[in-house]
Order: structure tokens, then sequence, then C-alpha cells
């Protein structure tokens, strides 16, 4: 049952007939699961899955100084960028902390789309601040989270699936990873790229009117059947992005995080003339970070969740940001935020799960390679 | 949703069932739990000998998304673990009532009996 007071998506009747199990989520009723996490993560690591995943955030940002301003925004650098680029990057706080992390997609020098997470009252939260801080850019901020319908379909068949489908300028062959073109699906204009939250190829697909989102996945769930398509929910979203590691904002990365510790470092460009969070920054770099985000395996007694305690001989050194079974692996493995001391590969520490302290041990990461990387 | 029910089974409030052979039970989570938590992937060890009363919690069921206490239907001792379920946690999503069966109790007093559910009155209790 619907909760009082939740956003919905435009595809929230086609979960109900699909008979999903729906839970609140950033302020919207999504689904979790359609029959299993498990065969859903499978069809994205073998097949092809699409999610829902339209409450994501659109902000646009219009005018001569759309990307000088975006690029005041975030931590990385993108006066480079060439149209059809995208990149990714935290938003920070002067003090470093993290706002959001969020794609910068550069349509035109004077067009710039930024895609944020979800958060009550359709992104919100970034959009007050992304407005709190235009000074005196020449730029125009609207908030479209409302009018974009986003499904994401992930998986080694999604171009076969999507090449055939798609009508752009350029055929999805061509379309690199990080790059973007504007097409038609199924009679419905679209901005389609090449990336994912999964770790394996794919594609994210907006739609300009949330309506036509509709049609698009019901006609991707009907061509994909001959490649065995599941419609996934946010539970398999979580688990094949937590197993190739990429930041969960508001698990992984918060206000209290900055990029520095995160292992987000490669987004701070320390030498970009002006942004916001650079001061700050500055200094943890050349202090040193305290602590630091690693990767844990935990060989038995439990699985870890988020923000539980971390202890090293007794003494609490950090938490727990995300934990899971890692299907793909079939082990479970956890990241934690610790003291910088206790960050060695390949050192031991204890996850109190629960009444108990369960050993763990620090790994690589990813635990589990992306597509490219295998 | 899936709730089958199997007939001849006793049944709690917090969704265990126990099929009573003489004086020895055995234990396991109904289908409506097994569905509830999605997909199985840990079950807590649990030692043999170990004495518990009614309702007390036996050990602890994760799936990749929640955790549960499973709780004992009657008071007595674990005289019998299903290493199985606890080596492949998943057998409980496919099997609750048949190889997922979790552990066997010496049951110590029948009357207990009384304060469990049969087939239909738990069907009707985890209705929709």
């Amino acid at each position: 049952m619907q909760e009082k007071d939740l956003l919905v998506t435009p595809l929230h009747e086609e979960h109900l007939k699909l008979k999903a199990r729906m839970i609140p989520f950033d302020g919207f009723d999504m689904p979790v699961q359609y029959t299993s996490i498990i065969e859903e993560h499978s069809a994205v690591r073998k097949t092809v899955g699409i999610f829902d995943v339209s409450h994501m955030g659109e902000i646009e940002l219009r005018g001569k100084d759309a990307l000088p301003f975006a690029d005041y925004l975030v931590t990385n650098s993108l006066m480079k960028m060439k149209d059809g680029d995208i990149k990714y990057s935290p938003l920070c706080y002067p003090h470093g902390g993290q706002v959001d992390d969020l794609f910068v997609y550069k349509v035109r020098d004077d067009f710039v789309l930024l895609v944020v997470n979800a958060s009550p009252n359709y992104s919100v939260k970034d959009y007050d601040w992304i407005i709190k801080n235009r000074g005196d850019f020449e730029v125009d901020i609207s908030n479209k989270s409302r009018d974009y319908g986003e499904v994401s379909v992930q998986g080694p068949d999604a171009i076969k699936l999507l090449e055939p489908l798609v009508k752009g300028d350029i055929s999805l062959n061509e379309l690199k990873r990080f790059k973007f073109i504007m097409g038609e699906l199924f009679g419905k204009k679209i901005l389609i790229s090449r990336t994912g939250y999964t770790g394996e190829d794919g594609f994210e697909i907006y739609s300009f009117k949330s309506e036509d989102i509709i049609d698009i996945w019901q006609g991707l769930l009907k061509e994909g059947k001959k490649f065995g398509i599941k419609p996934c929910g946010l539970g398999a979203r979580d688990t094949t992005r937590f197993e190739v590691c990429y930041w969960l904002y508001g698990n992984d990365i918060d206000e209290t995080v900055n990029p520095l510790e995160s292992g987000q470092g490669w987004t701070v460009k320390l030498d970009k003339k002006n942004f916001i969070g650079k001061d700050a920054l500055l200094k943890i770099k050349e202090k040193g970070v305290s602590r630091k985000l690693v990767g844990l395996y935990i060989p038995q007694g439990g699985i870890p969740r988020s923000k539980m305690e971390v202890k090293k001989d007794g003494k609490k050194i950090g938490y727990v940001t995300s934990g899971n079974y890692c299907p793909s692996l079939k082990k479970v493995y956890a990241w934690a935020i610790l003291d910088l001391p206790y960050t060695k590969k390949g050192g031991k520490v204890d996850i109190a799960i629960r009444n108990k302290e369960v050993e763990a041990e620090i790994v690589e990461t990813p635990f589990f390679p992306p597509f490219n990387k295998r | 949703m899936t709730n089958k029910v199997i007939e001849n089974l006793y049944y709690t409030k917090s969704d265990e069932w126990l099929k009573v052979e003489d004086a020895i039970g055995t234990v396991g989570i109904t289908d409506y739990a097994q569905d509830q938590l999605g997909d199985i992937v840990y079950l807590e060890k649990i030692e043999k000998g170990k004495k518990l009363k009614q309702d007390e919690t036996l050990t602890t069921i994760e799936s990749v998304k929640a955790v549960s206490d499973i709780k004992t239907p009657v008071t007595g001792e674990v005289t019998e673990v299903n290493i199985k379920v606890i080596e492949d946690a998943s057998i409980i999503n496919k099997k609750p009532y048949g190889e997922g069966w979790i552990v066997k109790i010496n049951i110590d007093n029948k009357d207990e009996l009384k304060n469990l559910m049969n087939d239909k009155e738990y069907s009707e209790y985890r209705k929709e």
C-alpha cells in the first residue's frame, strides 16, 4: 500500500501491475523487487534489466554562463567538456562535505543538464543549493525533475536491444561510454546516454515529457522478451552498484564525508580556478585525510548494514556505510569509513553486528570488477 | 505475495511452523515469511543442546534486504540442526516446509501447542 505523502513516478501503475513490492525511497513510492533481487541482479549481469529511475532529479542550467556556473558548483573540471560529454562529480559544501553526487551532461555551451539524486519534493535540496549559489552568473536554473521520465537499461544485451530501436544521428554502436545523444524511441523524443550504475554496459534513457516514459518502458519490456529482459527494482540497483563499489549518496557519502576520504579524489580538481569547497579540500589534501572508505570482506557471521560500528581491540574506529551479500560473488562484503591507521589492506577489524562482533578483513575494491575490467 | 500453508502443522504469530511427531518438533519458517524476507542469504549458526522457552529467539535470518529473528514455537532443547540450510540458506526460499526446516526440538510440554494456530487459522491471520 502506498504511504501518505509519497510521490510516484509515471511508471507507478506499471509497477503495481507487475506486482512489485513497493517501499518508500527518497520521498517516492518505489519498487524494491518484482520477483527476486538475486534474479533481477543476475539478469543485469548476464542479459538485460530495466530500472525505473524517474525519481532521479534533472536540473537544467541555461544561458551564457551555464558551463562556468556548473564548473563552479562541482569539484570535477568541466570547462573542457565537449557537447555530448558526461562527467561524474561530487557537489560540495564549503567545508568539503557533500550536498550530493551528480552527473553533468553538456548539451551545448549554454545548456548543461545536471542529473542529481532523488530527494523529497523532486530533488528540491539540490535545486535550492544551486539557486542559493548563483551569484553573478548569467544562468537560468530550472528544476525539471517532475517533467523528465527516466529508465536505465543495463546488461550485456542492452546494446543489442536498443541499437535497432533508437533513431539518432549516430548508431548506439558508435556511442562511447559517458557520451549521450538526442534521439527517438517508439516515436518519443529522448536523450540517451551510455551510462549506468550497475558495472555493466548500458544506457540511461530520458524522456522530456514524463508520461512518454510509459510507452518506452512497455515497449522495451516487450521488445526485450527475446533477451529475457527483467524489470529490476531498487534492491538489484543496490546490489549491482555495491559489488562494483559505486557510491550511494546517503550511505557511503553525505555532508559529513569529503571526497578525498571516500575515494572520489580523482573527481576533485584542486588546480581549478575556483569552486565551492576548494579551500577546505585544499587544506584537507595538505594535511592528509584522517580516515578512509575501505572495502571489507566478511567470511562468516552475518551481513553488516549501514551505520554498524567497526572496532579494533574493542575501540570504535569507524562505521559501515554499505554492506551486503554480493550475488555475483556469493560472498558478504562491506564498505566502511575507518580511522587512517586501520586502513591497510589485509588488516583485521571487527564489525558489531547486533549483539556480536564479527571479524572482517580489509580488501581491495571493487569487490566485483565492472564489465570493462573483467 | 504467497502464503502456502500445510495441513497438520502448528503455526506461530511470528510466522514459524512446527511439525509434531511424538515428543519431537521440527521448526521452520512459513512460505509467507520467506516471501516477505525475499532472497535469504544467511542463517546464524545454532548450537545443538540449546534450551529455549516458547517464543524465545532461536536464531537470526537475513535476506538481501532484511533481518529477522526466528522464534521457537515451543519450550524445549534443540536436538538437531539442519546443516544444509546453515550452509545454503536460500533453500528456505525454495522449500520452506520441506528441505528448508531449521531445527528439531525436544518438546517439554505439549500444553503449549494450545497457544499455536492451525493451518486455517494461520492462513486467515496472514490474509491480505
